[in-house]
């Protein structure tokens, strides 16, 4: 959480303050409106467009910003990192990000994913089994932080057992920014340490999974060495868990809240794919952040070097100026040009990955629980920072 | 009608092959391929611009 309290979102904004947490949206509208690139001294300074047609300028400008680094704190890591940065692919700049990254697409290509998807299926039947008798089910503690979690475990080639250490890893990267540099090195030497363990065994005994295809495979013709492997897991362990796990939790959220369309995907589940896409438009989990390179001015904005930008997805996503209707959550939405996962060449690797999860969660949750509602909802809790979704979500079950 | 595929403006998003399938499919890698070549049957024209609309990079466009 935020130090201190923000006073005015257009000069002091912090995505990590309790009201942002708690409805981010009133304030991206208003930003949007009357300071649609705003600016903040916190974190060594930050910059914060919201209009669609800026988020979308600066993340395809990858001249004037880096992605050394894509979450906010106030540690910039070492400019010796670029051009890989902290876990490449998603902290590379051309030209080397696009070797990182085509390594690793065939394994979340849609002729992958698609054969994930009966363990995936039958894992999130296991999960709703275990809390079936149940009046009321925590969407999110219960159901949905466990998907992604299985998912990429079995992936890697990671003990499915470790789900909660993961989670812990998780949770201290993204959430924990505002703690000092010395802790959050703590937290990163014992992912690395856990992980160095797990990789020294592929080594010995290649399995096939992830891991094991990591450490085969070749970057510019070279092999890629066990930190950079330790780099690319984290990444991926990182990427995979918070994001999707929030997804399902705010559309669970949304349906909680919303008979109506709670009611039309059970009687239409044809509509899923479309409606997945529309709970991801409204409900974009996932906010990125570039470093200026050099001094800028973007549209007046005097941008300085190392200065933050945070490339808010999300509200891009509600901008009127680009959707019809953008704040109301239309189902059958078509067509729909959302920017959930990014837009330009970080474009979420992981996305056709996310959308099969998504959308078997929500199918498996409605078809054993089709009536439920928020059970309390002053005890939803939201995650803070750069991936927003419920982390407590008591849902009543009962028909 | 004739559809246009710009293979560098493509970032795999992979609305296209999702929403006209008949049309657009994907190589390894999640990036978009087109099915068709020429003249666009005119009751595909419809999924055509749903997928020129969708397209989050504007990767996609119809010329006649």
């Amino acid at each position: 959480m935020a130090d201190r309290a923000v006073t005015d979102w257009r000069t002091d904004f912090d995505h990590t303050d309790e009201g942002w947490v708690a409805d981010p949206y009133p304030i991206w509208e208003e930003l949007r409106e009357e300071c649609p690139i705003a600016h903040s001294d916190r974190y060594g300074g930050v910059w914060l467009p919201t209009r669609h047609e800026d988020v979308s300028a600066i993340a395809n400008d990858t001249e004037h910003f880096t992605s050394r680094s894509i979450i906010v704190t106030n540690h910039r890591p070492p400019m010796e990192l670029a051009p890989q940065g902290v876990a490449p692919p998603i902290s590379s700049d051309p030209p080397y990000h696009a070797e990182a990254r085509r390594m690793l697409l065939p394994a979340f290509s849609p002729q992958n994913v698609a054969k994930l998807e009966p363990s995936t299926r039958a894992y999130c039947a296991e999960l709703l089994d275990a809390v079936q008798g149940r009046d009321v089910v925590d969407a999110a503690a219960d159901y949905a932080q466990h998907i992604p979690v299985r998912v990429i475990a079995d992936m890697l080639g990671l003990p499915q057992a470790d789900g909660d250490v993961f989670r812990g890893f998780v949770h201290d990267v993204i959430e924990g920014v505002a703690r000092p540099l010395e802790e959050r090195a703590e937290g990163f030497l014992a992912l690395f340490g856990y992980l160095q363990g797990h990789i020294a065994e592929h080594r010995e005994q290649p399995r096939d999974d992830l891991i094991s295809f990591l450490l085969d495979a070749e970057i510019d013709g070279e092999r890629l060495d066990d930190f950079q492997v330790a780099r690319t897991v984290a990444l991926l362990l990182i990427a995979g868990i918070d994001t999707t796990w929030s997804a399902i939790g705010a559309s669970l959220w949304h349906l909680a809240r919303t008979p109506a369309d709670r009611e039309r995907l059970v009687s239409e589940p044809a509509l899923m794919p479309t409606a997945v896409e529309e709970l991801l438009r409204a409900y974009a989990p996932v906010t990125m952040a570039r470093l200026v390179k050099e001094d800028v001015d973007y549209r007046g904005c005097p941008m300085k070097a190392e200065e933050w930008v945070l490339l808010s997805f999300p509200s891009a996503n509600r901008d009127p100026r680009f959707f019809d209707r953008a704040d109301d959550v239309i189902l059958d939405r078509q067509p729909n040009r959302h920017a959930a996962f990014g837009l330009g060449v970080h474009r979420c690797a992981g996305s056709h990955l996310a959308r099969m999860e998504i959308k078997v969660a929500l199918e498996e949750w409605l078809r054993v629980f089709p009536t439920f509602s928020l059970a309390d909802p002053d005890a939803v809790r939201w995650s803070a920072g750069q991936v927003r979704g419920p982390r407590l979500l008591p849902l009543r079950v009962d028909a | 009608m004739r559809i246009v595929l710009d293979p560098d403006r493509c970032q795999g998003h992979g609305r296209c092959y999702a929403l006209a399938p008949a049309l657009f499919g994907c190589d390894d890698e999640g990036y978009a391929v087109l099915l068709v070549e020429g003249d666009l049957d005119p009751a595909a024209e419809g999924d055509a611009q749903l997928a020129v609309d969708s397209c989050p990079e504007y990767a996609i466009a119809l010329e006649p």
